[in-house]
C-alpha cells in the first residue's frame, strides 16, 4: 500500500472489531484465579465481568471507568472513529453512569498508512463526545502494524443507582435496544457482498450511542443491564445469569436482527469470534431443535457497538418500551423473560 | 476435480474464494482445503446452502473438504 492511496481500512487488518476480542474461554485461562486487591469501594466485582468499573469515592458521588478499543469495522476512517467511540462510551451507559471525560488510544502504522487517515478517525471520535458533552483530556498513541482505535472513558454515577449486569429478578422482560447481525454484515462487508443500503445502516446502527436507552432505562427503574458486544447476545446474556438463582428464555421470533444478516449467516460469513461465543457458552446455552441454525448464529454473532440488554420487572416493560420507542430506540424489542429454572441457563426457544 | 487451498486465510476470504469456484464450476466436484474450525463450518455452511453434499476428511490437523453439487 503506497501512501496518499484510498485505504479500505477493514483490509489491512486480520481480524475485525469486537470479533477481534480474545475469546472468553482464552480470557478465564489468563485471569482465572489470579488474585485481586479488595477494596470496600469497588461496587462492581471484575470477576462478574462487567461492562465498567464503579468505585465509590463519597456517599451520593462514584466514579465509573472502562477502556474500549479495536481494529476497523468499517472502511471509512471518519465512521470508524464514531463507532469506536460510540462503543467506549456504550460501557458507561450500560451501568446507568454518565461519561465526563475521555482519552484517546491509538495503534497507527505510520509507515504505512497516511497520517490523514488517523486525523479523520479521531474527528470522527470528537464528534461523537461533543454530541454528548464528553471532554478529550488527552491519549497515547503507539506505532503498530495493524490499525485499532479506542477510548478510555470516565464517567460518574450515584452509587445506589449502579445498574450492574447481575440483579436480574424472576419474571422480568428482557428488551433489547439494537438488532443484532453486526459482526456478520460486517464480515460480509469485508468480501464484498454487501449492498452499499445495508452498509450505511449497520454504520448506522454501530454509532448510535446508548446514551438514550441508558436515560430511559433510568427514568423508569430496571433490575439490570449490559451492553452486547463482541460476546454476542448469548455471551453477554450469560452474563447475567451465570452463578445466579436466575435463569433466561429467549425468544428467538422476537429478537430484532439485520435482515441481510441471515443470507449471509446460511452462507457462512461468520465471524470467528461467533464460533469462539457458542464453544464458551455451549455448556450453559439449550437451543431447541426448531429454531433455524441461522438464528442461533446471529444470537451468538459478536457484535459492535451493540444495543442494551435490560431486565426489567414485567409491569414496567411496557412503559420502558414505549418510552424507548417515542424517544427513537425505534427497533427496541421485548426478547424474552427472567426464569426460576433452569437456574443459571439460557434457553432459546 | 477443482482444488482450493485457503489454508492460512482467515474469514471470509475461504468462503469468499470457495463461492467463486462454484461460480466458475458449477457442475464441478470441489476439494477445499482448510486448516481451522472456522473455516471448515464457514464453508460447510455455504456448501450446505447451495445444495452441495459436504465429505469431510481429516488429514493431520488439517480437513480437505469434498462438496460434490447436487444432482452428480
Amino acid at each position: 500500500m503506497k501512501k496518499g492511496d484510498k485505504v479500505r481500512l477493514t483490509e489491512t487488518v486480520s481480524g475485525s472489531g469486537c470479533a477481534c476480542k480474545i475469546g472468553p474461554g482464552d480470557l478465564s485461562k489468563a485471569l482465572g484465579g489470579l488474585s485481586l486487591l479488595s477494596d470496600p469501594n469497588l461496587i462492581t466485582k471484575l470477576e462478574r465481568a462487567e461492562d465498567a468499573g464503579v468505585y465509590k469515592l463519597t456517599d451520593d458521588l462514584a466514579i465509573v471507568q472502562t477502556v474500549d478499543f479495536f481494529t476497523p469495522v468499517v472502511d471509512d476512517p471518519y465512521a470508524f472513529g464514531q463507532i469506536a467511540a460510540a462503543n467506549a462510551l456504550s460501557d458507561v451507559y450500560a451501568m446507568g453512569g454518565k461519561p465526563l471525560t475521555a482519552m484517546n488510544i491509538v495503534c497507527f502504522p505510520v509507515k504505512a498508512m497516511d497520517i490523514s487517515v488517523l486525523r479523520e478517525i479521531i474527528a470522527g471520535g470528537l464528534d461523537k463526545m461533543r454530541e454528548v458533552g464528553v471532554v478529550l483530556v488527552g491519549g497515547h498513541s503507539v506505532e503498530d502494524k495493524e490499525l485499532k482505535y479506542g477510548l478510555s472513558v470516565t464517567g460518574v454515577i450515584h452509587p445506589e443507582r449502579v445498574v450492574q449486569n447481575t440483579g436480574a429478578v424472576v419474571g422480568d422482560k428482557l428488551i433489547l435496544t439494537k438488532p443484532l447481525g453486526l459482526g456478520i454484515i460486517n464480515t460480509a462487508v469485508k468480501s464484498n457482498m454487501v449492498d452499499g443500503e445495508t452498509a450505511a445502516r449497520a454504520i448506522t446502527i454501530m454509532a448510535t450511542l446508548n446514551k438514550t436507552a441508558s436515560e430511559v432505562m433510568l427514568e423508569v427503574g430496571v433490575h439490570a443491564a449490559t451492553d452486547v458486544t463482541g460476546f454476542g447476545l448469548l455471551g453477554h446474556g450469560g452474563e447475567m445469569v451465570s452463578d445466579t438463582e436466575v435463569g433466561m428464555v429467549i425468544h428467538s421470533w422476537a429478537v430484532p436482527y439485520l435482515p441481510q444478516a441471515k443470507g449471509f449467516a446460511e452462507m457462512g460469513l461468520l465471524p470467528g469470534g461467533l464460533y469462539r461465543n457458542r464453544d464458551f457458552r455451549a455448556p450453559m446455552v439449550e437451543v431447541d431443535e426448531a429454531v433455524p441454525r441461522y438464528l442461533a448464529d446471529i444470537f451468538f454473532d459478536p457484535q459492535t457497538s451493540g444495543g442494551l440488554l435490560i431486565s426489567v420487572a414485567a409491569g414496567k416493560a411496557p412503559e420502558l418500551l414505549s418510552r424507548l420507542r417515542g424517544k427513537g430506540v425505534s427497533e427496541a424489542a421485548v426478547i424474552g423473560e427472567i426464569v426460576s429454572q433452569p437456574k443459571g441457563k439460557i434457553i432459546v426457544k | 476435480m477443482v482444488e482450493v487451498d485457503v489454508r492460512g486465510f482467515s474469514c471470509p476470504i475461504p468462503v469468499v474464494r470457495t463461492k467463486k469456484a462454484m461460480e466458475q464450476n458449477p457442475n464441478e466436484v470441489i476439494a477445499v482445503l482448510v486448516e481451522v474450525e472456522v473455516s471448515r463450518e464457514n464453508v460447510l455452511r455455504l456448501a450446505e446452502s447451495q445444495g452441495y453434499s459436504v465429505e469431510t476428511e481429516e488429514v493431520s490437523g488439517e480437513y480437505r473438504l469434498i462438496l460434490t453439487p447436487p444432482g452428480k
